[in-house]
């Protein structure tokens, strides 16, 4: 559209001004993400009634519009990626540890494949020669096949439906245990399975008398000596634990069985989970929104089950609430509920309020409740058969394959 | 195994046999990084299934290479959060041994010690007999 105005010269200079103009240039224009939308991205929001801004922002270009990308690289993911060791059992079973700038999609593939997806060996089938005792044998044997075995998959090879049970699949344990008449009640512990480098000694029935005896395995040569793991007189397989109870026995009663095990993983059933429980949890951050001062931070400090606040002396008689361990915080949000969720009795100053204002007073909160988006506290409790750290070792190598099968079959 | 178009090949779903949520839970979420995927989910048909069904859809170039580059790359993500770990841990096992012999260390000294007193008390004890 024209208007007869008087023509403006543009001069050179304008016009290359004009192109090389650039809006994010100005100084007044702020860059990156603006706070709030930066608190949603990298925060839950732990209100009182819910928490908010639960999902993470996977789309690369959800920021393109402030001139923000949202696309992790991998050099930026390799700088920013940590991982903490927090704590370590003392039987080195348990390992607590944080893991730093990861998303939960990828978090929780480690967590799914470290519950379901790593091999382990347990119980799949019990030989029952004699039980006299009140638990009854498939009870007995759910049971059995719950036990941890501290026997390194990686050694064993899957059984499959045709395969014969052999010395590289199997391992055979026995259990004999009486509890003589007139004694007291005995317990079956797991110590008392036996473990049997040469196979089953349960001999198959068969109708022809003149035939060698058959045995439910057939190992070729002892596992002692087929594993130099165990070639040692003294390194036996065995539960990953003495003292489990499997059964009770009452006087006269008796348990005779022979148990096979063998590898598989927590899909198919949870005994084979090498984990008791693997789990994460995004790390709390507690902050104080303003002082919280004198009878209001003690008020605080009591109101909080897990002690994450602390009262700091001020001097002068003075005392503020202080947020000294936010890791310990479980969320219960009692701190940001109305009056940190007490049934107070109204003093006299508060009822001469309502008297004269004719409502009682705002509730003004004190505490914001936050979980960190991509800090994982995780936490892996193995059964004992294997240590939590190559666990966690081996569920990202099994993911690093799932991904290269994918390649694979799309070239 | 690909469903797609001849003609156009920036759109196509793709099954994945014998994976879960596990995989394509965090393929999806490589694919939605990606610059150049304007769409990209997945859904399991059925739960007795034993597959996924991950749908990429690309500003043009081709689903199956964007699809293959995102695998790639949440492979080489796997492989330094292993050497990360790797890491740390021994570290942190290094750390705790010699918190553990300190720890001896000092508890050992600390019997020296009191041995040292007993016995002179001990000691003290004979002469003022
Ligand atoms: S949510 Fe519960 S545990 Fe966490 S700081 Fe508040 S009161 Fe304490």
């Amino acid at each position: 559209m024209t208007t007869k105005k008087e023509k403006r010269i543009v001069t050179e200079e304008e016009k290359t001004f004009a192109k090389n103009f650039n809006i994010m240039d100005l100084p007044d224009i702020p860059t990156g993400l603006p706070p709030h939308l930066q608190l949603q991205r990298t925060r839950v929001l732990c209100e009182e009634d819910a928490p908010i801004h639960t999902t993470s922002i996977a789309y690369s270009g959800a920021y393109n519009g402030v001139g923000v990308d949202n696309s992790v690289k991998l050099e930026n993911f390799s700088d920013n990626f940590k991982v903490d060791v927090i704590e370590l059992s003392k039987d080195g079973m348990e390992l607590t540890f944080d893991m730093i700038g990861i998303d939960a999609a990828i978090a929780n593939a480690f967590r799914r494949i470290l519950l379901a997806e790593l091999p382990t060996m347990a119980f799949e089938k019990v030989f029952i020669a004699n039980n006299t005792s009140i638990v009854q044998d498939e009870v007995l044997a759910q049971r059995m096949g719950l036990v941890p075995i501290a026997a390194d998959p990686k050694l064993f090879d899957y059984l499959s439906e045709n395969d014969q049970p052999n010395e590289k699949n199997t391992i055979v344990f026995k259990l004999h245990a009486k509890c003589a008449k007139g004694e007291g009640r005995k317990k079956v512990l797991t110590k008392e399975l036996i473990w049997l480098p040469n196979g089953s000694e349960l001999v198959k029935e068969s109708g022809d008398s003149n035939s060698k005896p058959k045995t439910y395995t057939s190992f070729s040569r002892s596992q002692k000596d087929s594993f130099p793991e165990f070639a040692a007189k003294d390194s036996n397989i065995s539960p990953s634990y003495p003292d489990i109870l499997i059964a009770k026995l009452g006087p006269g009663h008796e348990i005779e069985l022979e148990a096979h095990a063998v590898k598989g993983i927590g899909k198919t059933h949870a005994k084979w989970s090498p984990v008791a429980t693997a789990w994460y949890r995004m790390l709390p951050e507690v902050i104080l929104l303003r002082e919280v001062e004198d009878e209001d931070a003690e008020r605080l400090v009591k109101a909080c089950p897990q002690k994450v606040f602390d009262i700091e002396d001020m001097g002068n008689g003075r005392k503020r609430a202080r947020v000294a361990r936010p890791r310990e915080c479980t969320l219960c949000r009692q701190c940001v509920r109305k009056n940190y969720g007490e049934d107070r009795n109204k003093d006299e100053e508060e009822k001469e309020w309502i008297e004269n204002v004719g409502r009682e007073k705002e509730w003004v909160e004190n505490v914001a409740l936050r979980r960190v988006k991509n800090h994982f506290i995780f936490k892996i409790e193995s059964t004992g058969s294997m240590p939590p750290d190559v666990l966690f070792t081996e569920a990202v190598k099994i993911l690093e394959t799932k991904c290269e099968r994918v390649i694979a079959t799309l070239s | 195994m690909e469903h797609g178009s001849f003609t156009n090949d920036s759109h196509a779903s793709f099954t994945l046999a014998e994976e879960d949520h596990t995989l394509a839970n965090a393929v999806r979420f490589m694919l939605n990084q990606d610059p150049r995927v304007t769409l990209a989910g997945y859904s399991i048909p059925h739960p007795s299934l034993e597959c996924v069904n991950v749908r990429v859809q690309t500003t043009g170039d081709p689903a199956r290479e964007v699809l293959k580059d995102a695998c790639q790359e949440l492979m080489l993500m796997n492989r330094h959060v292993r050497s990360v770990f790797d890491k740390a841990v021994a570290e942190f096992k290094v750390k705790q041994a010699r918190l553990a012999t300190e720890e001896e260390k000092k508890t050992k000294a600390e019997e020296a010690e009191l041995k040292k007193q007993r016995d002179l008390l001990a000691s003290m004890d004979i002469e003022s007999d």
